[in-house]
């Protein structure tokens, strides 16, 4: 039962899996689970910016969500609005400007919901490039940042007085996950990116003693959701990307049934 | 080791108002290799700030701060709260700006009397043992300069005396500059080669004992706080006595009083 356009799924949603899980432990480490979110829903805009210019929207995401995460990082300075008031400002005007945007296009009938929800499926070998590229890169950015970015995780301002570029560090933090958005978009879609950068790593928090076993243990559960739910889609004939939604919050559900309980609550 | 007298942090007329308010004015400050700088104040006069300005983690509206090329700082800041959505080990935290194998852990930990802790999760340290910690992982940078902002809080007086040595054996062992900020004036330690009185700007500097007598800070603490200050810096190490490092908690007054007597 295993055809081409599975294993295809399999392949792509795994690589996904594999950047989301260590990038989201930071996400939930750095409290920016609202970031993701913001970056989400702007990719929407760069979906109607690609179409605009002809050219693959995945650009267009790529191009929306760097701008994004350069402004976001350029304001982390000097602020007298809270972060989170200033990401929702950001997320729901760019995903209204998108939406503007796609419906004075002529002639253009867009499935939104792929761009929103994926479309697992009819990933194709082109996808893969992109998204085993994209990932790639993330990954390994992933890797250059590690130490200095959990330095100033757990303390920034002694990460600072010792040496550590906290600007410029934040800014690639934040370029990785605009990559990562802009790589996952077809797979899971544009809504759906975001728990897979935040269910496995909170499901990992309670079988980690160390930010590395967590990361590790994130990249797993991730690939354990997609694989468990495109599995489930096919034998229950549901829509991949919310299956694999669900199917990571059970293995959180079983993390929190079976996990050690945290050292003080 | 070839002794390098140039300054590792110069300061020079520093100037800084936040919202209007002046913080900082006319500060003038060199830290020399291998000196112990403690950095005395009431609340608000801008202690914390200035060692923020010599960080380079603030800008001052006037004046320089000059650290010297390649300058390695060890910091251990007033707050430090990990929060425990992160896991992270003794270890781990020991390794944050600097890599170093597991001997080289050991032994910084073993150097502040905490080499038992180094498998604890951080966030389940008590203040005297995470104070300790982090004096070790400052020191596994191997630093030129160790700034202390307030190492003490949070830890019993007999531990606080016991901090004191250690920082003070720190300096004599790896020859390291220190700056530290207290506010406890009670507390001033006797190794201290410089006390440096700020509110807004500096009122008095010099050794703890001319200080002590200085008018200016007469003025600014009172006269009952001097005489605690004096017979503090009186003994060779501030203190004959141990504590243990969960030694009795006793108000900082009274025990002051009963270690005077001892001596």
């Amino acid at each position: 039962m295993i055809t081409d356009f599975f294993t295809r799924a399999l392949i792509a949603g795994v690589c996904v899996a594999l950047v989301a899980g260590p990038a989201g432990c930071f996400i939930v480490w750095r409290r920016m689970a609202y970031f993701g979110d913001t970056m989400a829903h702007s990719a929407l805009l760069g979906v109607a910016l690609g179409l605009l210019l002809g050219v693959d929207p995945v650009l267009g995401v790529l191009a929306v969500s760097i701008v994004l995460a350069l402004i976001l990082a350029g304001m982390g300075a000097n602020r007298t609005l809270a972060s989170d008031t200033v990401l929702g400002i950001l997320s729901h005007s760019a995903l209204s400007l998108g939406m503007i945007a796609l419906s004075l296009m002529q002639g253009i009938r867009l499935d939104l919901m792929v761009y929103l929800f994926g479309d697992l499926l009819s990933v194709g070998m082109m996808d893969i490039a992109w998204i085993a590229g994209g990932g790639g890169v993330s990954l390994a950015l992933l890797l250059l940042l590690w130490r200095p970015l959990l330095a100033m995780t757990v303390h920034e301002e002694l990460a600072r007085a010792e040496g550590v570029k906290v600007d410029a560090v934040r800014a690639g933090f934040m370029l990785l996950i605009a990559f990562l958005i802009a790589a996952a978009m077809k797979i899971t879609g544009a809504l759906l990116i975001t728990s897979l950068l935040l269910i496995p790593a909170a499901c990992a928090r309670r079988f980690a003693n160390g930010p590395g076993t967590m990361a590790v243990l994130a990249a797993l559960y991730g690939s354990a959701a997609v694989v468990g739910g495109l599995y489930g889609s096919l034998h229950f004939d549901t829509p991949s990307g919310p299956s694999i939604v669900l199917a990571a919050l059970l293995l959180f559900l079983c993390g929190l049934v079976f996990g050690r309980r945290p050292f003080r609550s | 080791m070839m002794q390098n007298t140039t300054p590792l942090v110069d300061a020079t007329g520093l100037d800084l108002s936040i919202g209007g308010r002046r913080i900082l004015a006319h500060v003038d400050l060199s830290i020399g290799p291998g000196e112990i700088i403690t950095l005395i104040g009431p609340n608000g006069a801008g202690k914390s700030t200035l060692v923020r300005v010599l960080l380079g983690l603030m800008r001052p509206d006037h004046g320089a701060v000059v650290r010297r090329a390649g300058l390695r700082i060890g910091y251990l800041p007033q707050k430090f709260d990990i929060d425990p959505v992160l896991p992270l080990s003794v270890a781990r935290l020991m390794t944050l700006t600097c890599r170093a194998t597991r001997t080289e852990i050991e032994s910084a930990l073993a150097e502040t009397g905490v080499a038992h802790l180094i498998v604890a999760q951080a966030q389940t340290l008590s203040g005297g043992e995470l104070q300790r910690v982090l004096l070790a992982r400052a020191l596994l940078r191997n630093p030129d300069l160790l700034v202390l902002d307030e190492p003490v809080q949070g830890v019993d007086f007999g531990g606080q005396a016991e901090l004191y040595r250690l920082i003070s054996d720190i300096r004599d062992r790896h020859g390291c500059a220190v700056l530290m900020v207290s506010h406890d004036l009670h507390l001033v330690m006797a190794a201290t080669d410089r006390v440096l009185c700020l509110n807004q700007h500096l009122c008095c500097a010099g050794t703890p004992a001319m200080v002590a007598k200085d008018p200016e800070y007469l003025r600014l603490f009172g006269p009952r706080a001097a005489e605690a200050f004096a017979l503090y810096a009186h003994g060779p190490h501030g203190h004959d006595h141990d504590h243990t490092l969960s030694g009795d908690v006793v108000p900082a007054d009274h025990a002051h009083e009963g270690s005077a007597h001892d001596h």
